[in-house]
């Protein structure tokens, strides 16, 4: 992770690097044994997820890869406890999480990271940072802030603390979103397109940071995407969806040894698996812009 | 910037002096001078209006007159007092009906077919509903930031981004936290628009109502000066009743601006 540091285009200042140890996770370990998810606004009865199954262990970074409109997000949600799901169930650490009669709740211990980003505008970013721990009374705000500090400064964001979201660029709104998420220890992370809409140069700054705190905080991540290249650079799994109605087509493990950097990208190894990712992807793309050619005739 | 100091001096400074400034300066001027030309030429309609010499003329009587200076604190005194009633009541009504569906089905109804009255038609009601006119021009105030300041928060309210709210889940946050910490703030911004535009509304009712069931007031003194014949002291009044809408208006903006210090980095 060292030579990483000074190769990957971090920023983070020598006085409060982030702490060597790298835990072994216990937590965090997900199923989701034959989920569907159907949507029926006004009856017309839209089949977002058929059946789907995957384990995703603790500690493991799973990228979800697939059409738009394949479910990624609807399962995303039904884990994070915004959406219910029609049937099937979904365990976290072999523990009921939600099925065709239970909704998940929304809590802690599965932080979710959205596509646009959601730090509150209104809040500087200390106070981002610590409103999960406040809000939950696991902390004082007093005591909170302490801890935020040293989180902001192991994450390079000190200067930043008393600023607005609308006062720091997109890649840094990311950084604080994470660390807002890891201030509450969550088992699980879920990050939704996080890195859309950034430029290649944000991009690569901001894998190299979000690698960083998955190789010191081994939190279980399930993070949706549609760039491949994104996906096999970070995950351990790139899990390739079908096209609506979304079903697991193809799990890939991703047999890159951490602590990864932009070397990566130049590898072989990287090459075949970019190629294996892209044909089970254009496979389904094409069935997608079909479906689509179909929708619009 | 952090927010945290109420007030900067070197930034208030910076703003006095600004180039914005400056040109509202110049813009008065210009405006003046051609009133002034206007009136001095006898222009049609225009040059009917009394030159802005002969107003200063006035304007040096007046000025020393506590009658004059009384008009301005009766009418500042009801417009506050109609508009901060208006804030106590429409503001948590607004987050209540912005908030709750089934409240604001219950309520919506009744407040859109209040809503097109002018506050205005409320006075001969409001003249026999309340004991004392003082009464009766409060309550016409109030009516005049009441309704713009309750729409304005539940369109605010009703446009949070679900985004906000779903974060907010997932840290944690019950019902209490979602609603102070993130509904209140994000209605801010348009609570405040609310009540910009209401206080404008409240200046014109006031002045309004003053001229039709008062004898006190910056609408009364323009009012009477009409009957009396006395043009330069009606231009006084009105210039008086602008000043007193914008002071009353940055007084609002400054406040706002002190409760939204994000919205400057947005």
């Amino acid at each position: 992770m060292s030579d990483a540091r000074t190769t990957g285009g971090d920023t983070r200042p020598e006085a409060c690097s982030l702490p060597p140890a790298s835990v072994k996770p216990a937590f965090g370990k997900i199923s989701i044994r034959n989920v569907t998810k159907v949507y029926d606004p006004d009856g017309a009865n839209v089949k977002a997820l058929d059946d789907c199954s995957l384990e995703i262990a603790a500690g493991e970074f799973c990228v979800v890869v697939g059409p738009s409109g394949c479910g990624k997000t609807t399962l995303l949600n039904a884990i994070a406890g915004f959406h219910s799901i029609t049937s099937g169930e979904i365990h976290l650490d072999d523990e009921l999480l939600c099925s065709a009669k239970k909704m998940a709740e929304p809590g802690s211990d599965r932080i979710v990271v959205f596509q646009n980003g959601a730090l509150f505008p209104w809040s500087t970013v200390l106070d981002n940072v610590i409103s999960g721990p406040v809000v939950q009374g696991k902390m004082k705000p007093r005591e909170a802030k302490t801890v935020a500090r040293d989180l902001l400064c192991q994450f390079g964001l000190s200067d930043i603390a008393h600023n607005y979201p609308g006062q720091i660029s997109s890649g840094m709104r990311r950084r604080v979103e994470i660390a807002r998420a890891m201030m509450n220890d969550p088992k699980v992370l879920l990050l939704d397109e996080p890195f859309r809409a950034m430029d290649a140069l944000t991009k690569s700054v901001i894998h190299k940071y979000l690698l960083d705190i998955f190789d010191l905080s081994r939190k279980t991540i399930f993070f949706i995407t549609h760039d491949l290249e994104e996906a096999i650079f970070l995950g351990d799994t790139v899990v390739v969806s079908t096209t609506r109605p979304g079903r697991i087509k193809k799990v890939i493990k991703v047999d890159i040894p951490r602590p990864r950097d932009f070397r990566v990208l130049s590898s072989d190894r990287y090459r075949e698996l970019k190629m294996e990712v892209i044909g089970a992807v254009h496979e389904e793309a094409l069935k997608a812009f079909e479906a689509g050619e179909r929708e619009m005739a | 910037m952090n927010g945290s100091s109420w007030f900067n001096v070197k930034k208030a400074r910076k703003a006095v002096f600004s180039k914005t400034t400056y040109r509202g300066i110049a813009a008065v001027i210009i405006f003046v001078a051609c009133w002034e030309l206007s009136a001095r030429l006898h222009l049609p309609v225009v040059g009917e209006i009394p030159a802005p010499s002969s107003v200063l003329a006035a304007m040096r009587k007046i000025i020393v007159s506590p009658d004059f200076w009384a008009s301005w604190v009766i009418s500042f005194k009801r417009v506050f007092a109609g508009f901060i009633v208006a804030q106590i009541v429409g503001i948590p009504l607004g987050l209540l009906m912005g908030t709750n569906r089934v409240f604001r089905d219950l309520t919506f109804p009744v407040l859109e077919i209040m809503r097109p009255i002018p506050p205005l038609a409320w006075v001969p009601t409001a003249v026999i509903f309340w004991p004392t006119a003082e009464m009766s021009i409060t309550f016409v105030t109030f009516l005049g930031a009441f309704f713009t300041v309750v729409l304005n928060i539940i369109g605010g309210a009703k446009s949070i981004d679900v985004r906000y709210i779903r974060a907010a889940h997932s840290l944690g946050s019950r019902r209490r936290d979602i609603f102070f910490r993130i509904v209140l703030p994000a209605t801010l911004p348009s609570m405040f628009v609310g009540m910009s535009v209401g206080m404008g509304i409240t200046w014109e009712v006031v002045v309004a109502a003053e001229m039709i069931a008062s004898r006190s007031g910056l609408g009364f003194l323009t009012w009477q000066a009409y009957v009396a014949g006395n043009y330069p002291v009606i231009v006084i009044g009105m210039i008086s009743i602008g000043i007193a809408g914008f002071l009353s208006s940055s007084l609002l903006r400054f406040i706002g601006s002190r409760f939204t210090p994000w919205l400057k980095t947005m």
